[in-house]
């Protein structure tokens, strides 16, 4: 790049660049050495920047590398730019790929992680343990990690007010005014006279100008839109049908693909005979891919109905056949030589448990779950001879760029992504196998675009699933209070089979085999949180809230059980053990909010739950009937404290989204494995929570903490406990498994 | 073979046995309509065949009779049906996928019945699924939805 100017402040920088015609301004580093075999290919010294917004004759656009999958990130980013560079937020274009992969650096990776890695107590510790573990390995550009909310306050209002004074700077030097003279509304440079410049038109003029430094951020009180209600930029898009999503996208000469892998999901594919198929109306083609093969054809559902029509010998899955043996390799874990990490030990619980005659055990599961967004996965892919195009909705554009160029034989700049919107991800879009898959097809057939559409079968069948997890709790109360806990996790390493699917190791211990559990703010006087490394058994991957999704519901369940031995209410007692102010105030709030008084009786009960997740304490209350019909689901109290809830409305949809995904999955899902096969393939079998059964949800952010926090995951990990602890209050039944649909009905 | 929608007639030259969803979706390019399962268990494909409505996926368009009704035909982006305006007003999409479904179901219902209760709309909507949770704004758009057509 030809011009970069750059100012410092608060530990990063925003700079400018000459740009199609404009100018834009983001984050700008230099590069360091860095051990992420990622950044290999960044050279030291070389300077990058991600623009953040580009303003140019074509008006101002939004560049963000946070993609949407439906938690409004894209609102969310173009409203703190706005709040800054005054403009309206229906003056915002979104782009979510980057311009040039020039301007795509992967030492932005380590800036990242830097930047959302502030150090102090166990809520730091807790955020590098996500970042260690998934960000810094996964390299810069990546949604996932509730992230986009901490990563984007401070850098992106920054780059928005440096925009501002330079296109004013722009407007003085064009017209010889006086900064002081000048303000800035809707997009505008006001001049002392009333008339005005539009940032268009100044944006050639401000690429020259060096950007200015220090310019101090707008204090709460003069926020124009973080914190009131705004409207999302794609909700009128999403209530008329007119929303491009991956799975509509065209691309002019395209055709459709479907593919059939291996049901016993990894296994080999020894022959197959699609002699039937290749007669099909409408199939051009059949050719094998890794794993299995690919039909061609002009159609998604004459390529469905082909696939269907090939007959296959398949080898056996690459993992144990039953459930009984991957139960049983988690059973087998709870030893020295599994053992992980053990980041809290507080007191003895060895001593109090043999000075006690008390002793309460209880185990727990937790199943696998398919993310099943209900947009089935889809990709399109041109390779030609020097250069590929992708067209996906994804959260991981950097690996389909090295995972695509890898298998068009060009280097992965010469790659270029169009990030699509998605219908929903859950982390789903974290893995990049169906880009993959149809670069595969693409680069037998160069110059072809080739959309790859999943049936929902091939889609939930061949997830990379949520993990399987156990937990042990043994416990002693005395003097009705808890007095020791000693919690046990096993689980398979999420991070190690996600990350070996791009040939990527991560050393040292997953801190999200014990994510929810060691890091929880109660002061019990004996406490210890042992991770277990399970053997690797079905591959899988990050699911919304990922270590903590199981692990708030162990963690808690164990904590009921105690409280409920000691004799205790389970709030008052969860009040009393905390140690964190932040969390208190939240667990008071939905006392308050539920009115919380113990016995309720006629059938009803309430449990509560809290986690704390990403950095964020949420405490939920949920209130269940049981009725002739099953256990009906009445009422649900949320509290999270986030620092600064930045748009009200997004703010409660996504709480109450991720309310009802945990309660949802908790009542009815799993996956399991017969033969290495996944039993359920569709929502016939992995139905999740439906209108009928969906409580009345009241939400309330807490703005007590110092540090701004995204709230896409953990609204999810205390759902289950809470509605465990109500359907124990209500009928006697402890849960210890999930779905508990295997032990209660559910009206 | 000819079949009206949106109030236009089409001609596709497509075998009997293929859904309507994929016709509309790959051969007329009227993407409003998703594929979510192919098994009626979700309504993301949910259109309306003489205004009753009817899960796309499962229709085969050799057995189709009447005229379909997209999203798209259903109102557009200047000129909304009261259903969507109250979808944008509620905020109602997250991810935004199973919404055109929903919003064919649920414009179903109140044609029918423009004061719907809390049972009638669980009857109407719960074969509708969203993945991200946004029943509750479902509702509340779904009432104030209702509440506009029985004032206009």
């Amino acid at each position: 790049m030809s011009r970069l100017k750059t100012i410092t402040r608060r530990g990063f920088l925003i700079g400018s660049v000459a740009l199609a015609g404009g100018v834009a301004f983001g984050a700008y580093m230099v590069t360091k050495p860095h051990a992420n075999p990622l950044l290999e290919g960044a050279g030291q010294g070389d300077t990058a920047i991600t623009p953040y917004v580009l303003i140019n004759a074509d008006g101002v656009t939004l560049i963000t590398p946070r993609a949407d999958k439906g938690q409004g990130a894209y609102s969310v980013q173009a409203a703190l730019i706005a709040e800054e560079l005054d403009v309206e937020l229906d003056q915002i274009r979104v782009d979510p790929g980057p311009p040039s992969p020039a301007y795509w650096n992967t030492a932005l990776a380590d800036e990242a992680a830097a930047f959302m890695v502030p150090s102090g107590g166990r809520a730091e510790r807790v955020a590098h343990g996500v970042l260690s573990a998934v960000m810094k390995t996964m390299g810069m550009q990546i949604t996932g990690g509730s992230t986009t909310v901490p990563d984007g306050f401070m850098k992106l209002r920054q780059a928005g007010a440096v925009a501002r004074e330079t296109l004013k700077l722009a407007a003085a030097q064009k017209t010889g005014t006086a900064m002081a003279d000048l303000r800035t509304e809707a997009g505008r440079v006001i001049l002392p006279d009333g008339s005005s410049l539009s940032y268009m038109e100044l944006a050639p003029i401000a690429a020259d100008i060096t950007p200015p430094q220090e310019i101090a951020l707008r204090e709460p009180s003069e926020w124009r839109l973080i914190g009131k209600p705004m409207r999302r930029i794609d909700i009128v898009a999403k209530s008329t049908g007119t929303q491009n999503f991956g799975i509509d996208h065209k691309v002019d000469g395209m055709v459709h693909a479907a593919i059939v892998l291996n049901p016993a999901q990894g296994g080999p594919m020894n022959s197959f005979d699609a002699s039937e198929a290749l007669t099909m109306r409408g199939v051009r083609d059949v050719v094998q891919i890794t794993g299995g093969v690919a039909v061609i054809a002009d159609n998604t559902w004459r390529a469905f109905q082909a696939a269907s029509a090939i007959r296959f010998d398949w080898g056996p899955a690459p993992f144990p056949a039953t459930m009984d043996a991957h139960w049983e390799t988690l059973s087998n874990s709870f030893t020295e030589e599994f053992e992980d990490s053990r980041q809290r030990d507080d007191g003895d619980v060895d001593i109090s448990f043999a000075e006690s005659a008390g002793l309460i055990s209880a185990e727990y599961r937790a199943p696998y779950l398919a993310h099943a967004p209900l947009e089935p996965l889809s990709a399109i892919v041109r390779i030609d001879n020097d250069a590929a195009e992708v067209w996906t909705g994804t959260q991981v554009p950097r690996f389909i760029q090295k995972n695509v160029g890898r298998i068009a034989g060009i280097e992965a700049d010469k790659v270029t992504v169009h990030a699509l919107y998605m219908g929903g991800s859950f982390g789903h879009r974290l893995e990049d196998e169906v880009v993959k898959q149809a670069a595969e097809i693409a680069v037998k057939m160069k110059g072809t675009p080739v959309k790859l559409t999943y049936s929902r079968e091939q889609d939930m069948t061949h997830d990379f699933p949520r993990q399987i997890a156990m937990a042990r709790m043994r416990g002693v109360v005395r003097n009705g209070q808890v007095d020791s806990y000693d919690l046990g996790i096993a689980m398979p390493s999420v991070v190690m089979s996600q990350m070996a699917r791009q040939e990527l190791s991560v050393p040292g211990p997953d801190s999200q085999i014990v994510a929810g559990a060691w890091d929880q703010p109660f002061a019990i006087p004996n406490h210890r949180v042992t991770g277990y490394r399970a053997l690797q058994l079905a591959p899988i991957s990050s699911w919304r809230s990922v270590g903590a999704s199981s692990n708030g519901f162990f963690y808690n369940a164990g904590l009921d059980e105690l409280i409920h031995a000691a004799g205790a209410d389970p709030l008052t007692e969860r009040i009393r053990l905390c140690d964190d102010d932040e969390a208190r105030k939240v667990l008071e709030a939905v006392g308050e909010m539920s009115g919380w008084d113990g016995v309720l009786g006629d059938g009803r009960g309430r449990g509560v739950a809290l986690t704390q997740s990403f950095g964020v304490h949420c405490a939920q209350v949920v209130e269940v009937t049981s009725t002739d019909a099953g256990i009906r689901i009445e009422k649900v109290w949320v509290a999270a404290e986030v620092g600064t809830v930045i748009d009200p409305v997004n703010f409660d949809n996504l709480v109450k989204g991720g309310v009802l995904f945990g309660l949802g999955h908790a009542m009815n899902c799993e996956i399991t494995y017969t033969d290495g096969i996944a039993d359920q393939s569709n929502f016939d079998t992995y139905e999740g929570m439906r209108m009928h059964q969906c409580p009345v949800i009241e939400v309330r952010g807490l703005e007590n903490g110092a540090r701004v926090l995204g709230i896409g995951e953990p609204p999810v990990p205390p759902a289950a406990p809470a509605l465990a602890g109500a359907i124990f209050a209500a009928t006697g039944t402890r849960l210890r498994e999930m779905p508990f649909s295997k032990f209660v009905d559910f009206a | 073979m000819r079949l009206t929608v949106n109030g236009t007639s089409r001609e596709v030259d497509v075998e009997p046995d293929m859904p309507l969803l994929w016709v509309l979706r790959d051969e007329l390019g009227i993407t409003g309509v998703k594929y979510g399962c192919g098994i009626a268990q979700c309504g993301a494909c949910t259109v309306h065949v003489d205004g009753v409505p009817v899960r796309s996926c499962q229709l085969a368009v050799g057995d189709l009779e009447g005229e379909v009704t997209t999203i798209e035909g259903l109102g557009s982006p200047d000129a909304l049906h009261a259903v969507q305006a109250a979808w944008i007003e509620h905020q109602v999409a997250q991810c935004g996928y199973c919404q055109s479904g929903q919003i064919m179901s649920a414009a179903a219902l109140l044609s029918e019945n423009s004061n719907p209760s809390d049972a009638d709309i669980d009857d109407a909507m719960s074969g509708n699924l969203c993945r991200c949770g946004t029943y509750p704004r479902i509702r509340e758009a779904i009432k104030a939805a209702a509440q506009t057509i029985r004032s206009a």
